[in-house]
């Protein structure tokens, strides 16, 4: 009897799980479905699911329009040189901060995060004049540093978090078996915090390649990621919403895809010292 | 021997290299930041025919939904940064923007472009002292479009002139909302260029207008509280649910899956609701010039997208002979070469109303020229204004006032508020930030 409530109740715990996950995946899901219909079937009422005409017309037009190979290298660009320059900061930055802390350490975190608190829109001229000057404006070395210094407080905090939870004697044996700074964070720290920093890194090029505030206001056409291809098809006067989610689901296929076969590695890194 | 061969391919090498460099140097690139409209989308596929004109002249494009547009060119212009050679913008900045000198004259345009032949209203909103300063791509007013189908049914007939009070009738004649129908959608959507472009236009109609002579609101005035009022109530019995939020795009839906009975907004809307291929009630859509109550003023905006090219542009050159080639009479015949008068630009050349091909393949043609030709944006309103604009106020601040007008009012038809509260808060705002602002000036 008892087995049969645990079943029962594990079903319904599962059927649970999957509606949860359905209504969160619904959006993209709609997007994806509506990319196939026509402008006509896109905005019928009521909305049609699955019996359609499908075609392939919303894609065979973005493509003729914009150059997405383009938009999507840059994109690549951005998102994964933001996200290495910034660990090459962050990493020395937390181990300091987790291994050596000193009393003010809490507050530098805190005023690292405060940087986020501020809106971007507040900021914008002085860094678009900052651009302009050094000649950063549409260029992939000014989106990277940008992007770099805008994750940077939640990169370190991450690996903050993670850091705290090895054991600092660990690394004091290492140092004891005369192992250098570079040693102890490279062949020592590194391979222990391994699926903490690949959380970080999968993270933190998902929040650079959805950046669209600071892509869509420094960047023309050189450097224009996929979030200004996707801006290229939104209107206020004409009902394109086909094209826009044609748009959309080119723009956000890779990072699904990515996202998708490192879920092992992602969830395994956000959960990293939450049981033990 | 060797050291001399190996000197003289250095030069050659070398000379071949500044000839190569001479060669590029020659093309210049023009980066145009403009919105994703149909007519806009057409302009970028069409640019093979400049190119061929113009080899030396590399097109770069930018293309942006519109408010991002407005924040992105403004930025640059403002902070000089030197990203775009032509901007597209509406006749809302182009005299704020030529006032402070932001934008280059265009006195490049060729001898044979011919600027008499641009609408004299829509000429008089992007010049300055009798200059150029913007060239207009396409115009657009606002009018009615209405299913003659429903109208029939109800017994009523659509004068080419309608009334408010017949509009009202009409909408409510109209409406089954059991079974979905609503006699009249307007927009809802807060916003200086949503529903205050709507009220704006339609208080100008009810002897209304945004500032007294002295730049005082006058949202006090009974004009305003007729306006409103009738608005709210007519929205109330004959609207669709949720109106609060319905913008352009969302009203368009309504009405091209055949929920609206009429529909007032802008002209260009027009061959959206007669394309089969979107538009489910196609073949059953009339037009009307929009409604007044015989003060003399009708409640239809005026708006333009125009090209001009900011100060800071070191091609100006190469981009005015692409905004001359964007919005010459040739490019009217281009788009009609190879995808119909139709789909021709409106709104800006008045040859192109005397066209016969034109007026018989466009059948709203005369009803969007009568009403770009009824709106006069230097005297917009029944009594004196002191400022330029049919449906806003060219004043910078108008952006900031005309959208928290627009939210008080959202609010009232929302029923959040009632419509004095929402007239009382508008009033109080727009003085609060037109003495912060040093008006009178």
């Amino acid at each position: 009897m008892a087995r049969a409530t645990t079943t029962r109740r594990k079903a319904l715990m599962t059927a649970l799980g999957w509606g949860v996950a359905f209504v969160i995946f619904f959006p993209i899901l709609w997007t994806f479905l509506t990319s196939f219909k026509t402008e006509a079937e896109a905005v019928t009422t009521p909305p049609k699911f699955l019996f359609f005409d499908w075609t392939l017309a919303n894609y065979h037009e973005v493509n003729s329009r914009s150059n997405y190979m383009r938009f999507a290298m840059n994109s690549v660009i951005i998102a994964f040189g933001s996200t290495l320059l910034g660990l090459l900061v962050a990493i020395p930055a937390a181990w300091a901060m987790a291994f050596s802390p000193t009393k003010r350490t809490k507050d530098l975190l805190m005023w690292m995060l405060s940087t986020k608190m501020m809106p971007a829109v507040g900021v914008l001229i002085p860094i678009y004049i900052l651009f302009r000057d050094f000649r950063l404006l549409d260029t992939h070395f000014g989106m990277v540093l940008v992007m770099t210094l805008i994750n940077l407080p939640i990169i370190v905090w991450m690996l903050y978090t993670y850091f705290k939870e090895i054991p600092a004697p660990i690394l004091e044996a290492a140092r004891m078996d005369g192992a250098t700074l570079r040693q102890e964070i490279v062949d020592v720290l590194a391979p222990m915090a391994v699926p903490g920093i690949a959380s970080t890194v999968l993270l933190n090029v998902i929040l650079a390649w959805n950046e669209a505030f600071w892509t869509l206001n420094l960047t023309t056409t050189k450097a224009a990621p996929l979030t200004a291809f996707i801006a290229s098809y939104s209107s206020p006067e004409g009902l394109f919403w086909a094209k826009l989610s044609a748009a959309s689901t080119m723009a956000i296929a890779p990072i699904v895809l990515l996202g998708w076969f490192s879920q092992k590695q992602l969830v395994r890194g956000l959960t990293f010292g939450a049981v033990k | 021997m060797s050291r001399m061969t190996s000197r003289f391919a250095a030069c050659s090498a070398l000379a071949i290299m500044m000839g190569a460099g001479g060669a590029f140097a020659q093309t210049t690139t023009v980066t145009i930041a403009t919105v994703n409209n149909g007519d806009m989308i057409r302009m970028q596929k069409l640019a093979d025919d400049f190119a061929a004109k113009h080899p030396d002249i590399k097109l770069e494009w930018v293309t942006l939904e519109e408010n991002m547009l407005r924040q992105r060119v403004t930025t640059d212009i403002a902070a000089k940064g030197g990203q775009y050679d032509v901007m597209t913008i509406g006749t809302y900045e182009a005299p704020i923007w030529a006032e402070r000198g932001w934008l280059l004259a265009l006195d490049k345009l060729g001898e044979d472009y011919d600027a008499e032949d641009i609408l004299p209203s829509i000429r008089s909103s992007v010049s300055r002292d009798g200059v150029l300063y913007a060239a207009p791509f396409y115009g657009e007013s606002s009018m009615v479009m209405y299913r003659k189908d429903l109208m029939e049914k109800a017994g009523l007939t659509m004068p080419e002139a309608p009334t408010w009070e017949f509009v009202g009738q009409a909408a409510r004649a109209m409406t089954d909302k059991p079974n979905e129908i609503y006699g009249i959608c307007l927009r809802g959507k807060a916003g200086w260029g949503e529903n205050m472009a709507l009220l704006s236009a339609m208080a100008n109609s009810f002897g209304g207008r945004w500032f007294d002579m002295d730049w005082k609101p006058q949202f006090d005035a009974k004009p305003w509280k007729d306006t409103l009022t009738f608005y709210l109530d007519l929205m109330k019995d004959a609207g669709p649910p949720g109106a609060s939020s319905n913008g352009f795009n969302e009203n368009l839906a309504l009405f091209q899956t055949g929920k609206c009975g009429m529909w007032i907004d802008a002209t260009v809307a027009a061959s959206f609701v007669t394309n089969p291929a979107e538009s489910k009630v196609a073949d059953q859509v009339g037009f009307a010039l929009a409604p007044d109550n015989g003060l003399g003023k009708r409640g239809n905006w005026l708006w333009a997208w125009n090209l001009a090219v900011p100060a800071g542009s070191q091609k100006s050159e190469a981009a005015q002979k692409f905004i001359s080639w964007a919005t010459s009479k040739d490019y009217l015949n281009l788009v009609a070469e190879r995808d119909g008068w139709a789909n021709v630009p409106p709104g800006t050349r008045a040859s192109l109303y005397e066209n016969p091909a034109y007026l018989e393949a466009a059948p709203f043609a005369q009803m969007t020229l009568d009403s770009i030709n009824a709106a006069d944006p230097t005297n917009s309103a029944v009594e004196p204004t002191p400022y330029v604009g049919v449906q806003f106020v060219a004043i910078p601040e108008f952006q900031a006032i005309g959208t928290t007008v627009g939210q008080q009012f959202a609010a009232a038809l929302a029923g959040q508020t009632t419509a004095d509260q929402a007239l009382q808060n508008a009033q109080r705002a727009v003085e609060r930030e037109m003495r912060r602002a040093g008006y009178p000036k």
